[in-house]
Order: structure tokens, then sequence, then C-alpha cells
């Protein structure tokens, strides 16, 4: 057992069999809303991995990302309600999610290769609101999007003919509906990130990390900047595509509300606050901004109740306000992040010493 | 023709206050870098703030443009004060920092501003109460309210003093100096700090009198006016090429005309930031098409690659 490899091994084992469990550690212990807390930040988890590989690995500020989690989100909701009369199956339209929100991200990419920093981050920003607009106003004079009214009765995610809308019964165990999502979000999760670790090892990785760097010189040493670039928007988008149609399947109904540039930043501040390019560190931030607030609602109204006696500020704005504040001492403490790899931390420290 | 004319009307007035809001981002851009994602905000308490003055006033029997005039003398300061909160705060420790650390603290400073502003003004619209004179003057068959006129005499007077400001006086050169290079500046006895401050000093006080001509223009103020008032602003400021102030003017005078007229031609839509969301495509394409063809904005001199 000495064998540090046979430890990694076991490492993994242990983190399955906990991962496996924790729905119903969860469920028994804090109730099954909170499983679906959990299946929630699980999708964030799957966006913030995307975003960073636009944001931490090549170095491209996106405000607009959350567009492409709107692409996916509505293509799943078109191909699969009444609203057109289409049901397709979650196989078939996960892979086109992946490959139409990847081309809008080619669409906003292509215009903005010669753009970097702040400007391509407004740029983004325009392209965010201009994708939510066009949903809320589709609605005429062809009936698209259906408007601000949003799509309904979308089809719930079926596997073998199974929905997991409903619980199921195995071998006398009885998994309720988040269950059945959990695992499934924790499948695609485990999946990107897998991809993830692999694309930051990769040719086309190390090209991205050299174009954040620096671009010039990447393009001195052979590399073709354009079409890199516009890999990294494409592979960002179409984990934020495969996002959003898990999305759509998982709420069984859209709306453009969901898709405002709230959103955006909140997957930004994901990445961010847990450490740009550094796989864990962007995990750590996507469970992070996604759990706590949800315990904050829970946890305010009591306390306020037992403080002063009747609530002062809802809970919902008072979330928004410790967010804020968040990330402002966050990026005043720890600009590097929460858990940053360890060459920006050398960076920052650097930095620092100057 | 007529409508033709009260679209370009319209579009000047829009435009007169976006220009406003579009020096300071520029203003802040020029010499630090950085984009003041919460000058928006700042546009908003302004609005408010003196909202709230107006409103206690409104029965005091005093004449409604001395009650506007009050309103507009108390959100100055504030806003005044506030600017140099958020720089001190948020942006001065990070004055080294990677680019995109205040860019995250100036949304975090947003998101607060907005969140303090719903908690004490509430989530609701809050009207302008009607004490400024309705009266308007026609011209070719369009109306202009005097309202209006004020609003557009008050920006290009305001914008006429800023030049003057920034061209004529002792601070003025300071501000250039440090714009083009701040350590070069600070070694020629330049004090950068102080700069920095009155700049969000300015650009804040700028912000106070646009949030006060928006809400006296469309009568309407609420905590959610600065985020989309604030980016087309900032589109303004890129359209005239940021960091440079008579492009910060012609980009908010041409964005509010686009505006206008777009809103008016494309349909049934109305002007206003209010109305239809397709007018706020507008701008977004505006962005779009500027940053693509010319990244450097119409009238600026610098190279887009600046990151």
């Amino acid at each position: 057992m000495s064998n540090p490899k046979h430890k990694a091994w076991l490492g993994m084992v242990l983190i399955g069999v906990a991962l496996a469990l924790l729905p119903f550690l969860v469920g028994k212990g804090l109730g099954n809303s909170w499983v679906r807390v959990l299946d929630f930040a699980l999708l964030y988890v799957m966006l913030a991995l995307g975003l960073n590989i636009v944001v931490g690995f090549a170095g491209l500020l996106d405000l607009g990302y959350i567009a492409f989690y709107a692409v996916g989100a509505y293509l799943y909701a078109l191909l699969a309600s009444p609203h057109f009369g289409l049901h397709w199956p979650v196989w078939a339209i996960l892979p086109m999610g992946a490959l139409v929100a990847g081309l809008f991200g080619v669409l906003l990419g292509a215009p903005t290769l010669r753009l970097r920093g702040d400007y391509l981050a407004i740029v983004t920003l325009g392209f965010g609101e201009i994708v939510r607009i066009f949903m809320n106003n589709l609605n005429a004079p062809v009936n698209i999007t259906n408007g601000p009214q949003g799509i309904s009765q979308i089809d719930p995610v079926r596997i073998a003919g199974v929905p997991l809308s409903k619980s199921l019964d195995v071998f006398g165990v009885s998994f309720p509906s988040v269950y059945l999502y959990y695992y499934l979000f924790l499948a695609l999760t485990l999946l990107i990130v897998f991809v993830s670790i692999r694309l930051e090892d990769s040719r086309i990785g190390r090209a991205w990390v050299a174009i954040r760097e620096d671009e010039i010189a990447a393009k001195a040493c052979g590399i073709d900047t354009r079409n890199v670039k516009l890999l990294a928007f494409a592979m960002g988008a179409s984990f934020g595509g495969v996002s959003g149609g898990l999305f759509a399947g998982f709420q069984e109904f859209v709306s453009p509300e969901s898709f405002g540039l709230m959103e955006s930043v909140m997957v930004l501040c994901m990445v961010v606050l847990g450490g740009m390019g550094h796989i864990p560190g962007v995990i750590l931030g996507g469970l992070l901004l996604a759990i706590l607030p949800e315990a904050l609602r829970h946890g305010a109204v009591p306390m306020q109740q037992a403080a002063f006696g009747k609530v002062l500020l809802d809970p919902e704005s008072l979330r928004m306000l410790l967010f804020g504040l968040a990330l402002i001492a966050v990026m005043l403490y720890r600009p590097a992040g929460l858990w940053p790899e360890a060459r920006r931390k050398r960076e920052f420290l650097a930095e620092k010493a100057k | 023709m007529d409508t033709f004319i009260q679209q370009i009307i319209n579009g000047l007035v829009l435009g007169s206050i976006y220009a406003l809001v579009a020096l300071g981002y520029t203003m802040v851009y020029g010499i630090l870098g950085l984009i003041n994602f919460a000058h928006g905000e700042v546009v908003m308490i302004g609005a408010l703030t003196a909202l709230t003055v107006i409103k206690l006033l409104a029965d005091s029997g005093l004449p409604g443009t001395v009650v506007v005039l009050i309103g507009l003398l108390a959100a100055v300061p504030v806003c005044m004060a506030l600017g140099f909160t958020i720089e001190r705060i948020a942006y001065r420790p990070l004055r080294n920092a990677p680019r995109l650390a205040p860019l995250i603290t100036a949304i975090g400073v947003s998101i607060v501003l907005q969140q303090l502003a719903m908690i004490f003004w509430g989530r609701n619209y809050h009207a302008f109460p009607p004490i400024l004179p309705t009266s308007s003057r026609e011209i070719g068959g369009a109306h202009i309210t005097d309202v209006q006129i004020v609003i557009i005499l008050l920006a290009v007077a305001i914008m006429a003093g800023l030049m003057l400001l920034v061209n004529r006086t002792r601070l003025g050169r300071a501000m250039r100096a440090t714009a083009e290079n701040p350590q070069i500046a600070g070694l020629m006895g330049v004090n950068i700090n102080v700069i920095i401050s009155a700049t969000f000093l300015i650009g804040s006080a700028l912000a106070a009198v646009a949030g006060v001509m928006v809400s006296a223009n469309y009568s309407i103020a609420h905590y959610h006016m600065g985020f989309i008032l604030g980016l087309k602003a900032f589109t303004a400021a890129v359209l005239g090429g940021i960091g440079n102030l008579p492009g910060a003017m012609l980009g908010g005078v041409l964005l509010g005309l686009i505006e206008s007229l777009g809103a008016g031609y494309i349909g049934d839509l109305t002007g206003g930031f209010l109305g239809s969301h397709y007018q706020d495509v507008f701008a977004f394409f505006v962005l779009i098409l500027v940053l693509v063809f010319r990244p450097s904005g119409l009238m600026g001199e610098k190279v887009a690659e600046r990151a």
C-alpha cells in the first residue's frame, strides 16, 4: 500500500464512494431540497469549467458566457416540448446543443479576435444581452421562443426510456428525481473535468496559456492564434451548451429571465474566486458560490427574526449584498483566488514584491 | 419629416445625458486604464438622492426650478463622496494588480450599490413630482420642452467647462500628464493620488447631474436604472475613442441619435431607455461594429491592443 500509485487509486475510490453516497447523506440530513441545490451546483460547476477554458486558460475575458447556456437550454426546449411538437431524445439534443453553442462561440469569437482585455469584456457583455433580448422578443411575427413567458412543459431527461422526473425504485431503494439528476449531472461533470484536464495538458492547452501570457510571443512561436482562440471560444461555449440543455430538462421550463447578465457575472466570479485556470479551484469556486447563497437564503430569515424580532432585509438582497462584498474582499486580499494555480500564485507574489 | 425632427431632438437630449455619463468613464479610463463598472450606479444614486430631496420640498411652495436645483446641489456632493470612496476602497489597493482584479471589484461595488439602493429606496419606481414647467416650443412641427432645452444647454455648458478645466488649468495639466504616464508625472511632482481622486470627484459630479437629468426627462427613477445607462454611456465612450474627452461627447450624442432614430423608424417603438427592448440592441450592435472596424473609436488615436 505504500506505493503512491495505489494511494492515488484508493483516494479516487474513496472520493467516488463519497460522491455516490452524497445525495443520500444530504437528503436524509437536510432534506431533498438540498439535493436540488447540489444539482444546480453541479450545473454551475460545468459552466464554470467551460468559462475557465476561455478566461482561465486562454485569458479572454468573457462577460456574456451565459448566452451559450441559454442557447443550449433553448435548443433543448424547442426540440423536446409541445411548443413545436418535437420530442427528441436527450442523447440527440445534448451533442447538438454542444455543437450549436460552439458555433455561437465562433460567431462571437470571429469578430472579436483583435480585441483584448476590457474591450473584449464589453463586447461579450453586449453579445450576451443581444441573445437575451432576442429570446425575449422572438415571439412575433413568428413565435419561436414564446417571448418573456418562456417555454414550459419541456420533456424531462429520459435515459433508456426512464424519465428522471419521477422517483425510481431499484432493489427496494428509492431514488427520488433529484437524486437521479444528481447522478446524471455528476457523470457529465466528471466527463467535463476529465476533458478539461486532458485539454490543459495538451498542445492546444499549452497554446492557450501561451496566448494568455503573451499573444505576440505566442504568434512568433508559430501558434495560429486565430484558430486557437476560436477553438477556446467554441470549446468553452460547447460546455455551456451541454449544461444549458441539462438545465432545461431538469427545470422543464426556460425563460429569458434565467439568462441575465448577473448570471454571467456569477459564473465569472466562480472562476475568478476559485482560481483562474486551476481546475480544482474553479470547481471549488462553483460549489461555494452555488451552495453558500442557498445556505444564506435558508439561514437569514430565522437569524434576523432571532436577532431583531423581524426580517429587516429580504434574503435575496442580503444574498446579493454579501455576494458583492465577497467579490471585493477576495480581490483585495486574495487576488489570485481561493485556490490558485501554483504558477499563477508565484506570479502574483512576484507582482506584489515589485 | 416631423417625426424625423422629433427623433433628432429626442436623440440630442438622450445623447447629452449619455455624453455626461460617458465623460466619467472616459476620464477614469484615460488615467487608470480601468472600466469603472460602478459609474452607472453612481448616476442612479445621484438621481434617487435628488429625487428624495425634491419630493421633500415639492410642497414647500418654492418654485419648481429652485427645488430641482436644490435637489441637484444635494446629489452632487453625495455622488462625489461616493466616487471618492469607491476609488479608495475598491481600486486604489489594486492599482498594480492584474487588470482583471479591479474589474471584478468594480462589479462587486456595482452589485453592492444596487442592493443598498434597493434596501434604502425600495423596489418601486419613483415618479418625479410634476413641479417643472411643462411648456414646450415648436421647431419644424416637432416639440421640445423647456426642460429638454435646459438639459441640452446645461450639458453643453458643463462640457465646455470641463474642457477648459482639462486644457487650461494646473489641475487639468496634471491630469493629462498622469494619463500620459503616471510614473513620470509622479517624478515631475504631480501627486498622482490627488489627481486620481480629483478625476473620480469630477466624474461623479457629472454623474449626479446626468442622474437628475434622466429622472427629470423621463419623470422616473429606480434602483435598477444605473446598469443599462452605464453600459450605454460606456458604449458611447468607446464609440468616441475611450480616454478621449471630445470623443466621449461626440460618441454620446451620436449614440443618442442612433438609438432614437433607430427606435423611431424600426416600428412603433418609443424613445427612452424604458422603451422597447430592441432599442437596447442598437447600442450593442453599434459597439460591436465600431470595435470591429475602428477599434480605437472615432476620435481615438490609441491602438486597440492595449491590454
